[in-house]
């Protein structure tokens, strides 16, 4: 299946796509509106270290995905292509889902009351990954490895 | 090929899943001894709490057990497996054959030996729904409740019930909180959260006895309460496969495949024991990703797949009134540890690896410590100055890292 891949060689560390992601989940149709003065809380997060080193991590969307097997309400699960998807109105915020995560992939939302995960852009009207469709050196790309 | 798997929480419904990834034709009948269908155990403390509806719990959509063509028993209890004619005894008597069973009992509550418990009448165990139910049924805003253990169970209940009662205490042996999971540290911060939450603790003490209404402290104290809940520990229930001549030490015994030693007989879940890896020992490992990875693992091998579960380790991720408390692995070796007001973080590490963890309010990206410990990554293979602060995938070698956010990944 079609999963985000990220190239750490490209990435400039512009974190573009986290305001894009936040965008692409805030339900509003003003990227202005939607971001300006607040905090945002992106399914995609940067990571940026010495030597210029940076890259975006967002869900792998494991084919044996740990936190499915975790869930203790049944709140995650993968569609029948295989994302690995969260339904809000289940979750509890356990967080035991974080806490497994090998890559870190999964957080705690806004409100820190549930677990968010990046959906490939599924549950939002985006139709397609928005970080890969923003992110200017295409060091993030939405590709069929396997 | 009939499938039969007694018990109906997360081992069996992820031993459904495991039997039909790789058998689609197979009748699979689940034997259920509560009278709903599977939802997730661990939420009834969510559901008191005012956090999840009733019916928002299911653990799998209405449609699971119909599309997966399951027939279940509900309000069946198996007395007893008669491995020789390979069928299962029902309480009411009926017989159903199998030709692959699964074991998922699970565990039951642990009720200590108090004298005068049985003059408590408003007494309760917190293991199932209809425990809840029946607790939820029994508060009232003038209830005064005690709670025998300040354990997961104990402590989440009290979560649960805190804001339906007038006053709540909680009783432990042990001089602190979440002693299987906590150290000394991280059970004060706790506690205090707790009890500034309005929580009593009476710890490092316990019930002498009870009359009636009055628990009799061994420090001297008395307390008064309306309603008791027993949350002292669980016991793994064994006796169908004992019974049957199967091997039980502190819990079912199972290969790497889930079977126990009487053939076409497997177990998986609370009731059974598995390898920890961080201590090199086999244990009952009576936690919730364990029951799921191992009720998979039995029914993909039950339906003739190939599949190995090759042990665990202890993990837990809880929290109370707004806390997040992740912990793993073994507290044992060498330690870094840091403090804020209301956070505090410890790993242990020894040998060149990570071996535990204990988080409070710092869970973020904790996975990638839980990884750590679960693949025993080298320490000296990442940046464990970088990585003990804060986890991420920087500390990696940048080729590692390329693969995981470069590949498909299994897991």
């Amino acid at each position: 299946m079609k999963v985000v891949y990220v190239n750490e060689e490209w990435c400039l560390g512009c974190h573009l796509c986290e305001y894009e992601c936040a965008f692409a989940n805030s339900g509003d149709t003003d990227m202005v509106r939607a971001l300006k003065d607040r905090e945002i809380f992106p399914r995609i997060r940067v990571e940026d270290g010495e030597n210029d080193v940076h890259f975006a991590v967002n869900c792998r969307h494991c084919r044996d995905a740990l936190c499915v097997k975790s869930c203790i309400a049944g709140a995650l699960s993968k569609t029948e292509e295989g994302a690995v998807v969260i339904d809000r109105e289940k979750c509890v915020g356990c967080f035991t889902c974080v806490a497994v995560c090998p890559y870190g992939a999964i957080m705690p939302d806004a409100e820190g009351k549930a677990a968010q995960k990046c959906a490939l852009c599924t549950d939002n009207l985006m139709g397609e990954p928005q970080c890969v469709k923003h992110c200017p050196n295409r060091a993030i790309v939405f590709e069929d490895r396997g | 090929m009939r499938y039969v798997i007694i018990g109906n929480s997360t081992a069996a419904t992820f031993a459904i899943e495991g039997v039909r990834s790789v058998d689609g034709e197979g009748a699979i009948t689940v034997i259920s001894e509560e009278n709903r269908p599977a939802y997730g155990r661990p939420l009834i403390s969510y559901y008191l709490y005012g956090k999840i509806p009733a019916a928002r719990m299911n653990y799998r959509p209405a449609s699971f057990y119909e599309e997966n063509r399951v027939e279940v028993l509900l309000g069946a209890r198996a007395e007893r497996i008669d491995p020789a004619a390979k069928k299962v005894v029902l309480a009411d008597k009926r017989e159903i054959f199998y030709d692959k069973l699964l074991v998922a009992t699970g565990s039951r509550p642990f009720t200590p030996p108090v004298e005068g418990l049985e003059t408590v009448t408003e007494k309760f165990n917190f293991m199932t729904m209809d425990d809840a139910l029946a607790l939820e049924q029994a508060l009232a805003p003038q209830t005064r409740a005690l709670i025998l253990g300040a354990g997961l169970i104990g402590l989440k209940c009290a979560e649960g019930i805190l804001h339906r009662v007038k006053e709540l205490t909680v009783v432990d042996l042990a001089p602190r909180v979440l002693p299987s999971i906590l150290d000394e540290e991280g059970a004060s911060l706790v506690q205090r959260q707790l009890e500034n939450e309005g929580v009593k603790f009476a710890l490092n003490d316990s019930v002498l006895r009870f009359s009636q209404n009055v628990a009799h402290l061994k420090s001297g104290k008395k307390v008064a309460f309306d309603v008791l809940v027993v949350a002292v520990g669980v016991r793994p229930n064994v006796e169908l496969v004992r019974d049957a001549g199967g091997e039980v030490r502190r819990g079912i015994v199972v290969n790497e495949r889930q079977q126990t030693s009487i053939p076409d007989v497997y177990a998986a879940g609370d009731n059974c024991e598995s390898f920890d890896f961080s201590t090199k020992q086999n244990r009952v490992l009576a936690i919730l990703p364990n029951a799921a990875l191992q009720g998979e693992c039995a029914g993909k091998n039950m339906a003739g797949g190939k599949a190995a579960y090759l042990g665990g380790a202890m993990f837990n991720a809880i929290g109370f009134f707004g806390s997040h408390i992740a912990t793993a692995g073994v507290y044992e070796g060498e330690s870094y540890v840091e403090r804020g007001e209301n956070t505090y973080k410890k790993l242990f590490y020894k040998d060149n690896v990570l071996k535990g963890f204990i988080l409070i309010n710092n869970i973020e990206r904790a996975g990638i410590y839980t990884s750590l410990i679960r693949d025993m990554v080298p320490l000296d293979s990442v940046d464990f100055d970088v990585i003990k602060r804060a986890p991420g995938l920087m500390a990696f070698a940048s080729k590692v890292r390329g693969e995981k956010l470069g590949t498909r990944r299994e897991r």
